[in-house]
């Protein structure tokens, strides 16, 4: 393996103990981090400083930037005697829809690991089929549903029309377009937490769920006091990617209707990519500002993250 | 186990089961059934209204030679393949010895540094465009593999150390003691002892980080331009346009664009769930 770092040769210095072999214990986890905290810092933290500090400034990514102070913030957020900037305002209700909907995944991906799990012959089939959807990539997944929700030729229409209800082109429809891509979403997003509580679900105690069917638990009253409290670790974990899934909702939104129609499906991440980086214009001050917000409504979901594992990495000790 | 085993229920709901299974499976994946359905249909099907009927002749080959020969997709899929690969291997080293850094040593900063990793791993991308984008342009590096593989290496170590360290974390900590009692080194430690230990962590995470790269499109629209090094989640756009309307074409180019990551799933399954649900059970 080359992946060692530039470690001095040390079994040479035996009969006097040099410094760095003296102080290996204390040295050695730095040189085992220093290649990935570079990167990481290089790529991840700093990136992060730099997008406030551009946020505070007017800039086409090529030119000087100019210090134009909180002026993106008051036109984004409509402070003073400014109105809320319109497209800013439909891409936060936006990212609120994904959030809220989006979370319909842990249920439905409960629902159909309860399904799945049992043992007959060809289940290992069925539920690595059921996970499929995970695996393509979200471009793919955008384009299979907006050629299954095409008007004339998409099989949705198809099968509306077998039970008597009208065709809907429901991307072309500003009320409906977000609620579509939405259910695109949720496909994969239902699968991985399928995967999820059926690993759970494998590692419930059978010893518990047989004393509480002794007691005459079943059905509704067994799942909720004796199985959800186990696969807390499982829905904690489910919890955790469907949030971060539904505010990076980007790929889905560009493959499948590019912001439209009218803009109404625009969420922050998306808008931000069409201030900053888009045939409308080059404005890298504008955008950074956008991801500014983002940022924040993230960082209160990272925070209650980061708490929870911190208060689980407390106790293993 | 819960539900209730099905060798215990009653007779009729044993064989609802069994029809139930396979309809729901074909429901879930009906999206897909139509696509693939799609892309081995001939062009005449299109004009004749034959949407989503059987194909009227079997056009696979032709379909699939046309996106294999008339188009910009083998391009694409290299491209790919030159950042994905690059990729898995750079961040798998970075996170092996970050994991082993901050899984085996106790030192003062040790939980914040391994909360900076999982922390970054969260941050919207939107807030690293701007920033990365430009570094990207002035290290003259846009529009190439490695600039897309520097940035996907940097931004995976969050989540493969944070995976890494938990796994080592769960390793026999007296098989490094007895180690450092025999004084062998500690870099040795690492190359003979713990890493020999992590072949399922290597498996998994390689799978893991082939499939998000391989289908990353974000950084690859930022990053990229043009066939010379976008991958193939970039490219299909091009492709679609290139053939627009033409349904049976940009399906067949859809499904190619999919596949890799796909047979990585089939082949190396076990160790995908592993990786994925890291976590799900204490």
């Amino acid at each position: 393996m080359s992946v060692t770092p530039a470690v001095p040769s040390t079994h040479a210095s035996e009969p006097q103990r040099g410094w760095y072999k003296r102080n290996e214990i204390a040295i050695t986890p730095w040189l085992f981090l220093a290649p990935a905290i570079l990167f990481f810092a290089v790529y991840v933290i700093i990136p992060i400083g730099q997008s406030f500090w551009i946020s505070f400034h007017e800039w086409d990514g090529l030119g000087e930037k100019t210090w134009v102070g909180t002026a993106n913030y008051e036109r984004l957020l409509g402070w003073g005697d400014q109105n809320m900037d319109r497209k800013f305002e439909t891409s936060f209700w936006n990212n609120i829809k994904w959030l809220v909907l989006y979370l319909l995944a842990i249920p439905a991906g409960l629902f159909i690991a309860l399904f799945l799990n049992q043992t007959v012959t060809g289940i290992r089939f069925y539920k690595s089929m059921f996970f499929f959807p995970f695996v393509i990539s979200q471009v793919v997944v955008g384009l299979v549903f907006s050629w299954f929700y095409l008007p004339r030729e998409g099989l949705l229409n198809a099968i509306l029309g077998f039970f008597g209800a009208g065709p809907v082109n429901i991307l072309g429809d500003p009320t409906l377009a977000t609620y579509g891509i939405i259910a695109a979403g949720l496909w994969p997003q239902t699968a991985y937490c399928m995967i999820l509580y059926l690993t759970g679900l494998n590692a419930v105690d059978p010893e518990q769920v047989e004393a509480a069917r002794l007691d005459g638990a079943k059905g509704w009253k067994m799942l909720w006091y004796v199985i959800l409290p186990q696969l807390k670790p499982a829905t904690f974990i489910a919890f955790v990617v469907t949030i971060i899934g539904a505010l990076r909702s980007f790929d889905l939104i560009s493959v499948m209707t590019n912001g439209g129609p009218f803009g109404s499906t625009r969420v922050l991440s998306f808008y931000m990519f069409e201030e900053s980086l888009s045939e409308f214009g080059f404005r890298m001050g504008y955008g950074a500002a956008i991801a500014v917000v983002l940022f924040f409504i993230m960082l209160g979901f990272i925070t209650y993250f980061l708490y929870s594992m911190y208060r689980d990495e407390k106790g293993a000790r | 186990m819960f539900p209730t085993p099905l060798e215990k229920t009653s007779r009729s709901w044993q064989i609802s089961y069994q029809v139930l299974l396979p309809i729901a499976l074909i429901i879930w994946l009906l999206p897909l059934i139509a696509v693939a359905n799609f892309s081995i249909k001939p062009e005449s099907d299109f004009v004749n209204g034959n949407y989503w009927g059987l194909p009227g002749s079997f056009e696979a080959l032709n379909n699939y030679g046309k996106v294999f020969f008339e188009s910009n997709m083998p391009r694409y899929l290299w491209n790919s393949l030159w950042i994905t690969i690059p990729t898995v291997i750079g961040a798998v080293a970075l996170s092996c010895m970050a994991g082993f850094a901050l899984g085996i040593y106790k030192f003062k900063s040790n939980l914040p540094i391994f909360f900076m990793f999982i922390a970054g791993n969260f941050v919207p991308f939107q807030i690293l465009m701007v920033p990365v984008r430009d570094m990207t342009v002035s290290l003259n590096l846009y529009d190439t593999n490695l600039g897309l593989v520097l940035f996907h290496i940097a931004f995976q170590t969050g989540f493969c150390t944070l995976f890494m360290r938990n796994f080592i974390r769960a390793l026999p900590f007296p098989l490094i003691e007895a180690a450092r009692v025999e004084g062998i080194s500690e870099w040795r430690i690492f190359l003979y002892v713990v890493l020999p230990l992590m072949k399922p962590a290597l498996a998994a995470l390689s799978v893991l980080i082939f499939t998000f790269i391989w289908n990353d499109y974000f950084w690859a629209v930022v990053l990229t331009q043009g066939p010379d090094a976008q991958p193939v989640t970039a490219g299909i756009t091009e492709f679609n346009s290139q053939f627009r309307a033409a349904y049976h074409l940009m399906s067949a180019g859809s499904i190619v664009a999919a596949l890799p990551p796909v047979l990585m799933f089939f082949l190396m399954q076990k160790h995908f769930i592993a990786g994925l649900t890291l976590g799900a059970v204490k």
